[in-house]
């Protein structure tokens, strides 16, 4: 079945935190490294989307957790799978292979449950990260025309970490986390460079990210302007995940809901850090928040970011089963 | 819903619909149409150029039109650079961008620089149509939208007939092969000079008119567009007729359905202000409505020659009526005028009180509105409360004269009673507040800080008060407003009360204070919710249905705050000290300080403790959220908060330089050993013989998720059972020495601005002047990362070895055990910081806590303790449980 079709009839649940669930396995620069790369000269404890080759055991499990718990899609462990990101720890040469490697994992679960469950069918989003860079903003304030990094590299970068996601077997591309809106422009045009070079397209989907309570990117757009600047690919959704809480979220995904030609997702953070940077909204406490935009029926995907596990997913799958998704009206 | 409007981004949405009239495009900064634009991006004046780009956004522009082609320009580069710089000011960047070259290189260069949604200018078929189909696409992909020149292999059309073929041959091969949205193509049908002499171009105007409405009727949504200051090309000169005969043309050509245009806004005339010959001749040339069309305008504009609209000047204001200057005054913040006006206004009513309750009233009221709309920010308003209260003083001694003649006393304002509550010293958001209602017409009488209940509650009375705010910061302070209640319910008192400051907080005032106070009871978010909550319980009509829903709204808060207790899991302490931060002590080396007991600072210089300032907070502090630096580029609150900014530096140059604060600061190290308890021992010595005294820190008790620890400070120190000596540290530091000086100064001046402003920098100070010793503690006195080099917004993000948390806050939240720190620094007699009964530290610019250097040491927070652990922590320090919960309550996991 199409995911498009899918969408029309139910909201679909997308997974919860990586990080969050990688953290709780406490492990060492060893475990990291694997065999594969015991000797490479630097350090390695905290590349996560290395995990997929040197710890398949633990990715796996995690997809398995969230399927588990009634996800319909499931991130690819490649958060920062771009030779811009990992180039901090010297690992651009394996970034085609990390993502392959990823969507595989992936997949293999997802199969797994679809086989299981054929009326439930789960998809693999291929999950690219903002790299560490913005195209749009100066990172030295003395030098503000300076740029860290250009349109082109970021176009390259996404274009290689796309390639291995798909050739890896995702069903979807999920740009995430968008905090400057002209990387993600970068990433777009990537897509669909790709697309044409290899004869073949898969749905898209766009995340940004509202900073803080301005209501603004980080590159400084409102929610509108950000939807409007992306909004010359045919997307299969548009949404917002990350920074705030639900509870905050809700007034820029009535923006979304209202001018989107597209499906919307969401996918919050539990809560707000606290000021040691956990979070700590339950799920009942964040699935109430939730409750109420699904109520209003502004969404057609929902997940979780930072600080959400299986948990929470649960909760919110359950939910999710009670509501009509947001009807689309396209633009023409 | 399904339309076909043109959307367009800059930072902020621009969207076309057939209400948005006519869209302005600036055009200002083109090197080709603006010698002194060309002048400055030739000597690389980059930053003057930007000057510019904002004149046209303050003149109206709505979108900016970027255009670079010069022979002797990098081209490529100046567009990059240029629109790179475009976008970090935010004024600037609010519009969208249109990419102007004839070079499909600068353009795309162009593309690759903007997030927003842009305009190609442009795109046409003059070479060819597989160049013209490559290029749009690439359009498309960018996300942009585009302007086709109607232009072919043939040329540049200029009849009527040309224009409107290769415009339909445009809008086909876009719509129809690159499903191209039609909404994102403006046609420039080619607006050409007219009155050249030249007879074929008589007709120009005319045939673009025609054509814009065959394109608007013919070729759906798709939009006309066009550069209007070549129209009066042969006028070059005469800025009278150019702004005439712009203006009359966009005045026909939007009504034939052209609705966006290359205009510069200062440089066109309003249409209905065009003297009524020069109209006529104007229109007879561009309708080319007579043989002698031309003759007779050039005749008419020898006569006219001269200068054009001047740009308004900067002291237009003055000339407005005395109201609209008091007005202006108190929106702007203009100090300068106030006395001379006011001196005027006075004469022209009856009584002093009437300019009060008059003009300067009207004037605040629009203060009030904007501020409460979002449209200015809190140091605005507490400008504009500077010069209320100048206007005010000015006017009193003619107030008192009035009263003693007439024995009359005018209608009195609502009166609300703030007061910082007993034991708490922080004042800054309570002044914040005190000013935001003063504004708004609320007479505020103010008990400052530190105030006992039966003060407050005496003062209620004598002043007769509508409302009471308490506010406070430190977390003993919600106890005592639960008090202050207690008591104004003992006394039978039903004034509404406001709850207010960084500690409190919604549910804490719903289960704690509301149950206990039948008058009504609400907590004020920030100083901006403060009016309307206040206005809410003054009106005579809504206040009883105010208080009602109010009162509700807390027993659900309350219901839900006990259903939710009962879903937490906490677990034994003494399974959660067995779940401690696992350290391999075998590994650890301790480090010994280069000295042992105290050492102390005073009067540490305040140009180095400056530096290590952390600006965030202090945005926080007047409301204008963002972080340091990048707030400065927030299309919203960046340009006050660059003004406050500036104003902060001025009053710090003048502090630093004039030694008008004091810092002192006390630091010292002890041998210690962890306990089992969660205790930490003490010692005088090395050898651990003689013991000094006893810290007690309190453990995590939640259910933790696999692997993760339950939190103690005292995990930190090496227990007994590793044999090792470790140690601790402990500091108090403070800024605020002098200060009441700067403030009794300010007061005298009823400068609220400056007031808060020398109590926000001195948090900032004490709180860098924290942070500066903790490095020198890490390098130099305890010595244990001496070789750390970070650079100071690393050190400001805290990413060095060790931490220094505070009694009172997350970690360690028992303030009590702040007296501890003090005896042992003897800090009130070195540093001259006082304890309060709740454990304030006064002068509040002050910071005291521990240093903790093990590797692994971190913040967290306590959250919720059992009843176990507070029945133990209780035997530990020799307490009744009573006091402990007292001082523990936010932190219990059952009620009291």
């Amino acid at each position: 079945m199409k995911i498009e079709d899918i969408l029309k009839k139910r909201i679909m649940v997308l997974d919860g935190a990586m990080g969050t669930m990688i953290q709780k396995h406490i492990l060492t620069e060893a475990d990291f490294r694997g065999e594969r790369f015991k000797d490479h000269k630097f350090p390695l404890k905290g590349n996560n989307d290395l995990l997929s080759i040197t710890r398949p055991d633990i990715i796996k499990d995690i997809h398995r957790q969230y399927f588990e718990a009634g996800a319909d899609i499931a991130e690819t462990n490649t958060f920062s799978g771009t030779t811009v990101a990992q180039s901090d720890y010297h690992l651009e040469d394996i970034v085609y292979e990390l993502n392959f490697q990823s969507a595989r994992i992936a997949k293999e679960v997802a199969d797994e449950f679809t086989k299981r469950e054929p009326n439930k069918p789960r998809f693999v989003a291929g999950a690219l990260g903002p790299t560490n860079k913005t195209a749009s903003l100066s990172p030295d304030v003395n030098n503000p025309g300076y740029r860290a990094i250009t349109f082109d590299q970021l176009k390259e970068a996404f274009k290689l970490q796309a390639k291995g996601l798909i050739d890896g077997g995702v069903d979807l591309l999920l740009f995430e986390t968008i905090i400057d809106t002209l990387n993600a422009k970068a990433a777009l045009f990537a897509a669909q460079e790709l697309f044409e070079e290899i004869g073949k397209a898969i749905p898209i989907m766009v995340s940004g990210t509202i900073t803080d309570a301005s209501g603004r990117t980080l590159s400084g757009q409102t929610t509108e302007a950000f939807l409007i600047s992306v909004s010359h690919v045919p997307l299969l959704s548009i949404g917002l995940n990350c920074a705030l809480g639900a509870k905050a979220l809700r007034p820029y995904l009535q923006v979304l809901n209202e001018q989107a030609p597209f499906f919307v997702s969401a996918y919050p953070n539990a809560g707000l850090p606290n000021e040691f940077g956990q979070y700590d909204q339950g799920p009942k406490e964040m699935s109430d928040q939730i409750e109420e935009f699904l109520q209003e029926g502004l969404v057609n995907i929902i997940g979780g970011c930072c600080g959400t596990t299986p948990d929470h997913i649960k909760v919110i799958a359950s939910l999710a089963a009670k509501y009509k998704p947001r009807e689309v009206t396209v633009n023409a | 819903m399904p339309d076909h409007f043109l959307r367009l981004s800059g930072l902020e949405a621009v969207t076309v619909t057939p209400a948005s009239n006519f869209i302005n495009i600036g055009e200002r900064t083109n090197v080709t149409g603006s010698a002194k634009f060309l002048k400055l991006i030739k000597e690389d004046k980059f930053d003057e150029a930007l000057t510019v780009a904002l004149d046209q956004v303050r003149g109206g522009a709505q979108v900016i039109d970027v255009n670079m082609d010069e022979g002797m320009l990098d081209s490529e580069a100046a567009m990059v650079k240029f629109l790179n710089l475009m976008a970090s000011e935010p004024e600037i960047s609010r519009i969208p961008v249109m990419v102007d070259s004839s070079k499909w290189n600068v353009i795309e260069a162009g593309l690759k620089c903007l997030q927003g949604k842009s305009i190609v200018n442009s795109i046409s078929l003059k070479g060819g149509e597989e160049e013209f189909i490559r290029q749009a696409k690439l359009v498309k992909r960018y996300g942009a939208a585009t302007v086709v020149m109607a232009f072919d292999e043939h040329g540049q059309a200029d009849t009527y007939q040309k224009r409107i073929d290769i415009c339909k041959r445009a809008y086909d091969i876009l719509t129809r092969q690159l499903k191209f949205l039609p909404q994102d193509i403006i046609f420039d049908p080619n607006i050409f000079p007219v009155a050249t002499g030249i007879d074929e171009h008589r007709n120009y105007a005319l045939d673009f008119f025609k054509a814009a409405k065959w394109i608007r009727a013919n070729l759906p949504h798709a939009h006309v567009s066009g550069g209007v200051s070549n129209v009066s090309f042969s006028f070059r000169g005469n800025q009278l007729v150019r702004e005439a005969m712009h203006s009359v043309f966009l005045y026909h050509a939007i009504q034939h359905g052209m609705d966006m245009g290359i205009v510069n806004p200062t440089m066109l005339a309003v249409y209905d202000e065009i003297p009524k010959d020069l109209l006529e001749r104007v229109e007879d040339v561009i309708l080319n409505r007579r043989e002698d069309a031309t003759e007779r305008l050039l005749e008419l504009a020898e006569t006219v020659k001269g200068s054009a609209k001047k740009k308004e000047q900067d002291d237009e204001w003055r000339k407005g009526t005395v109201e609209e200057r008091l007005t202006h005054s108190l929106v702007k913040g203009v100090i300068d005028f106030i006395e001379a006006d006011i001196e005027e206004v006075r004469h022209k009513y009856d009584k002093p009180l009437h300019v009060i309750e008059g003009p300067l009233m009207a004037g605040m009221n629009v203060v009030g509105d904007l501020f409460g709309a979002g449209k200015m920010f809190l140091p605005q308003v507490v400008k504009s409360a500077r010069v209320m209260k100048k206007a005010v003083a000015y006017l009193t001694p003619y107030l008192e004269e009035e009263k003693r003649r007439s024995g009359q006393v005018g209608k009195p304002a609502a009166k609300i009673l703030m007061a910082t509550v007993k034991g708490d010293v922080h004042d800054i958001g309570k002044n914040i507040v005190g000013v935001v209602l003063a504004c708004n017409n609320y007479d505020v009488v103010d008990l400052g800080v530190m105030v006992p209940p039966e003060k407050i509650i005496e003062a209620a009375k004598r002043e007769k008060v509508d409302i009471i705010g308490l506010s406070g910061l430190i977390t003993p302070s919600l106890d005592e407003m639960v008090h202050v209640a207690k008591e104004m319910q003992h006394e039978g008192m039903d004034l509404p009360l406001m709850i207010g400051g960084a500690t409190t907080s919604r549910i804490h005032t719903a289960v704690k204070i509301d149950p206990v106070y039948d008058g009504p009871v609400i907590h004020v978010l920030d100083a901006s919710r403060s009016v309307p909550v206040a206005s809410e319980f003054i009106n005579q009509e809504t206040r009883g249905d105010f208080k009602i829903r109010v009162k509700q709204e807390y027993v659900k808060l309350r219901q839900d705050h006990e259903s939710r207790q009962l879903e937490k899991n906490y677990i034994p302490l003494a399974v959660a000290r067995k779940n401690k931060v696992a350290i391999d002590w075998d590994k650890f080396q301790p480090t010994d300080p280069a000295f042992l007991g105290k050492k102390v600072f005073l009067n540490y210089p305040l140009n180095e403790i400056r530096k290590y300032i952390d600006w965030t907070p202090f945005f926080q502090t007047w409301m204008l959220f963002g972080r340091y630096p990048d707030i400065f580029k927030d299309a919203k609150v960046g340009e006050e908060a660059r003004k406050l900014f500036a104003d902060a530096q001025k009053m710090l140059d003048k502090i630093v330089a004039g030694k008008e604060l004091q810092a002192n600061g006390a630091v010292a190290f002890f041998p210690a050993q962890g306990t089992d308890s969660d205790d930490v021992i003490l010692y005088k010595d090395k050898g651990l013989k003689s013991e000094l005294t006893t810290l007690h820190f309190l453990r995590q008790q939640n259910k933790k998720a696999q692997n993760l620890p339950n939190f103690c400070l005292a995990d930190f120190i090496a227990p007994a059972s590793t044999g090792k000596t470790d140690y601790i540290g402990m500091f108090a530091v403070t800024t605020g020495g002098n200060i009441e000086k700067l403030i009794a100064r300010y007061k005298a001046q009823q400068d609220d601005y400056q007031e808060i402003m020398v109590k926000s920098l001195a948090d900032r100070l004490a709180e860098a002047f924290a942070e500066l010793m903790h490095e020198k503690v890490r390098k130099e006195l305890w010595g244990y990362a001496k070789n750390e080099n970070l650079p100071m917004d690393e050190v400001i993000k805290e990413k060095y070895q060790g931490i220094r948390p505070a009694p009172g806050y997350p970690a360690c939240p028992d303030h009590t055990e702040k007296k501890t720190i003090f005896d042992l620094l003897e800090a009130e007699k070195e540093t001259g910081i006082i304890l309060t009964e709740s454990f304030a530290m006064y002068p509040a610019s002050s910071v005291s806590g521990y240093y903790f250097s093990n590797a692994e040491s971190k913040y967290f927070g306590l959250g919720k303790i059992e009843r176990d652990q507070v029945k133990e922590y209780a035997v530990r320090k020799g307490k009744s449980i009573m006091e402990i919960e007292k001082w523990l309550s936010p932190n219990l996991s059952y009620d009291i």
